[in-house]
């Protein structure tokens, strides 16, 4: 279905990825922000509290990321799409909440503007080091999906995809900014209403009497119910049979689990998404993804003025993981290189499908700035030989 | 746990609150002589004398033994995580704002874990009822220390007695200006259940504290008897004092519970404010959110 057009600043603009990013969150019908100010996220929700009086949204500054995250997951709950904003000490005290989204199965949206890290780190400098921590940051067993933009354009964008797979799996989705994309301005063009693609809410069309909040469509999937519409549903963070019970038993936590893991693994090629270039007769694959990946196109450029084959595959959701595609191009070429402005973790992803297949090389970066492209060059040599 | 309700074949009657409760989840899981129970049938007595419309009325607790409630309560209801009962709260209500919210938890979860939300939603004036049950020790765990445990009484983790300060729960939420505050015990039904009506029926935030036996675990701990003692203690030492002054609420081991009315008194709401500013300031041009929640897509 079209958005609603109330939200939707249709023009060609002049933003960072910030401002791209919260506006992509109200051409896509979000309607309630709850969030805490963290250094470098601010700007998306000064952005959406300046704006949302005039389209029936509300923000609340809350008294701190565990509360903005627990509000978020509460209003999803009225059917009113929601999301929270931070960067990464936010992040982590999110975690326990986004674990609750993850049970409950509640569509929602949590933008991490990455910055160095731990702890405090680099508040004001890029970092991409929490992308392990949204793979695996809450307790237990559940699977997420993070996209990550590499422009202001694709912020605006993918905040509206990452409301509209919110929808389709139940699932908190993650916006993995970075500190560089995000303060980074470009160009945002930004379509009429009728050119903004929406996936509403299943709302159930059942009865309240033959409504159960966990019982699965024909897709698998449960029906949702808002808060408020006479179903008088349970839901619950413990371990839930299909009526939304406690069952506090190995059986039943079997088949919560499994579900809440299967229904994107089962899914995950038709999630995936990356770009390729060059990849065909490539000797060497870069792997990146955010602000790396524009800095590696210079690397790639450089590689190949030295006569190297290297082609380039981009991930722009990296979870899911495209597993499939690198355990492909893992028996077609010499090496992987990963570049990514952490100590190594996308490229544990990477080395997993690559099974030994092909060799991996993690071109790491501590944050605070991005790569010299000569260094991830050198680097695309040395795995060339 | 046996989902088969407690009743004798050929008995047809209902119990009076099945409308209420979700009757297959019974039996409930709290103990012989656990408070709780009495506090959810006030609740549920005073949805009923209020003729709520339990289709708009959500309720949300935590984690622990009152964190079960919301779990038992017919009514849109979310059993959330350790302390975050009123942020959560504070979602659905923001989110649709014609839902009537309750908070239903206990005194670790809110007061504890959960303190910063407590105090904030308060000085918000968040439009949530903040049912509070205090058995003055962390029950679900066995027993632990909580911010409500008195002086000297001793907990699992104080076992030569607490040595820390409790919170004065009435004082703290009228003290962030809570607009309604009252607290009784257990043993006071019919008053509680009036409270229970005063804070379905009034607006902004509204705390009601329930001083409630644990038997189990603070009383064996401290050797203060059975439930049924407690409830003695309740009549001997519970004192009812409407209008108090909330600086002279604090509960002393065994010593008496002020009880009342403490703070009734209409403020403009978190929403209400936020209306009437952006009407101010921004005119026709402000769009509020819709009560039945933003844009929603049928």
């Amino acid at each position: 279905m079209k958005t609603d057009p109330s939200g939707v600043l249709t023009g060609t603009h002049y933003l960072d990825g910030d401002f791209a990013c919260g506006e992509g969150a109200m051409a896509a019908g979000c309607r309630f922000v709850a969030g805490y100010p963290i250094t470098p996220s601010t700007e998306v929700v000064e952005r959406i509290s300046r704006r949302f009086p005039f389209m029936g949204g509300t923000f609340i500054q809350m008294e701190d990321e565990l509360a903005s995250m627990a509000a978020v997951v509460g209003a999803a709950w009225t059917g009113t799409k929601s999301m929270t904003v931070t960067s990464g000490p936010g992040f982590s005290l999110m975690m326990e909440n986004i674990g609750l989204a993850a049970m409950m199965e509640t569509p929602c949206v949590v933008v991490n503007v990455q910055r160095g890290g731990p702890s405090t780190g680099l508040p004001t400098m890029v970092g991409q080091a929490d992308m392990m921590q949204a793979r695996w940051g809450s307790h237990g067993d559940y699977e997420p999906i993070a996209i990550c933009p590499q422009s202001p354009q694709e912020a605006f964008d993918f905040t509206v995809d990452a409301f509209n797979l919110s929808e389709l799996y139940r699932v908190p989705v993650f916006v993995m900014l970075d500190e560089c994309v995000g303060h980074m301005t470009e160009k945002v063009v930004i379509p009429p209403a009728e050119g903004i693609e929406i996936i509403p809410r299943k709302l159930t069309a059942k009865r309240p009497e033959e409504f159960q909040p966990y019982e699965l469509d024909g897709n698998g999937m449960p029906e949702f119910a808002r808060a408020g519409d006479g179903y008088r549903f349970h839901t619950t963070g413990l371990t839930h049979d299909h009526r939304g019970y406690p069952d506090m038993s190995a059986a039943c936590q079997e088949l919560c689990v499994r579900r809440l893991v299967e229904k994107i693994r089962r899914n995950a090629e038709r999630i995936v998404r990356y770009e390729e270039e060059g990849v065909e007769g490539a000797e060497v694959v870069l792997v990146a993804y955010g602000i790396t990946a524009r800095v590696a196109r210079m690397a790639i450029a450089m590689a190949r003025e030295r006569g190297i084959k290297v082609g380039f595959l981009r991930l722009i959701i990296v979870w899911p993981f495209p597993e499939r595609r690198i355990r492909e191009l893992a028996s077609e070429v010499k090496a992987f290189v990963v570049p990514e402005i952490n100590y190594g973790q996308v490229v544990l992803e990477v080395e997993r499908c690559a099974a030994g297949k092909a060799s991996t090389h993690l071109v790491p970066h501590g944050g605070g700035g991005v790569h010299d492209p000569e260094v991830i060059c050198e680097m695309i040599v040395r795995a060339a030989k | 746990m046996s989902t088969e309700p407690v009743r004798k074949a050929g008995d047809s009657r209902e119990h009076p609150m099945a409308p209420y409760l979700r009757m297959d989840r019974m039996p409930h899981i709290w103990c012989p002589t656990c408070g709780i129970g009495t506090v959810v049938k006030c609740y549920a007595q005073a949805l009923e004398n209020t003729r709520a419309d339990l289709d708009k009325t959500a309720i949300v607790s935590g984690i622990g033994c009152t964190g079960r409630v919301a779990g038992y309560m017919k009514l849109d209801a979310f059993h959330t995580t350790h302390g975050r009962a009123i942020p959560f709260a504070t979602g659905l209500k923001l989110g649709r704002p014609e839902l009537r919210v309750t908070v239903f938890s206990g005194d670790g979860d809110l007061s504890g874990i959960g303190g910063n939300h407590f105090i904030h939603a308060a000085r918000r004036n968040m439009d949530l009822l903040v049912i509070l049950v205090n058995n003055f020790i962390y029950a679900m765990t066995g027993g632990q220390n909580a911010p409500t445990t008195p002086t000297t009484a001793k907990s699992s983790t104080m076992p030569y007695g607490n040595f820390e300060p409790p919170f004065s729960l009435p004082h703290l939420a009228a003290s962030c200006g809570a607009t309604y505050v009252a607290r009784w015990t257990c043993l006071h039904i019919r008053r509680l259940t009036k409270a229970f009506e005063e804070g379905l029926q009034r607006k902004g935030f509204r705390f009601i504290e329930v001083v409630a036996p644990c038997s189990t675990l603070y009383a064996r701990l401290n050797r203060l008897g059975s439930g049924l003692n407690l409830m003695q203690f309740y009549h001997d030492k519970a004192e009812i004092r409407h209008g108090a002054d909330t600086r002279e609420l604090d509960i002393g081991y065994q010593d008496k519970i002020v009880c009342g009315r403490f703070v009734d008194e209409p403020k403009p709401t978190f929403l209400e404010r936020k209306d009437a500013h952006y009407a101010k300031i921004l005119g026709d041009t402000y769009v509020p959110m819709p009560f039945e929640g933003g844009w929603i897509h049928e």
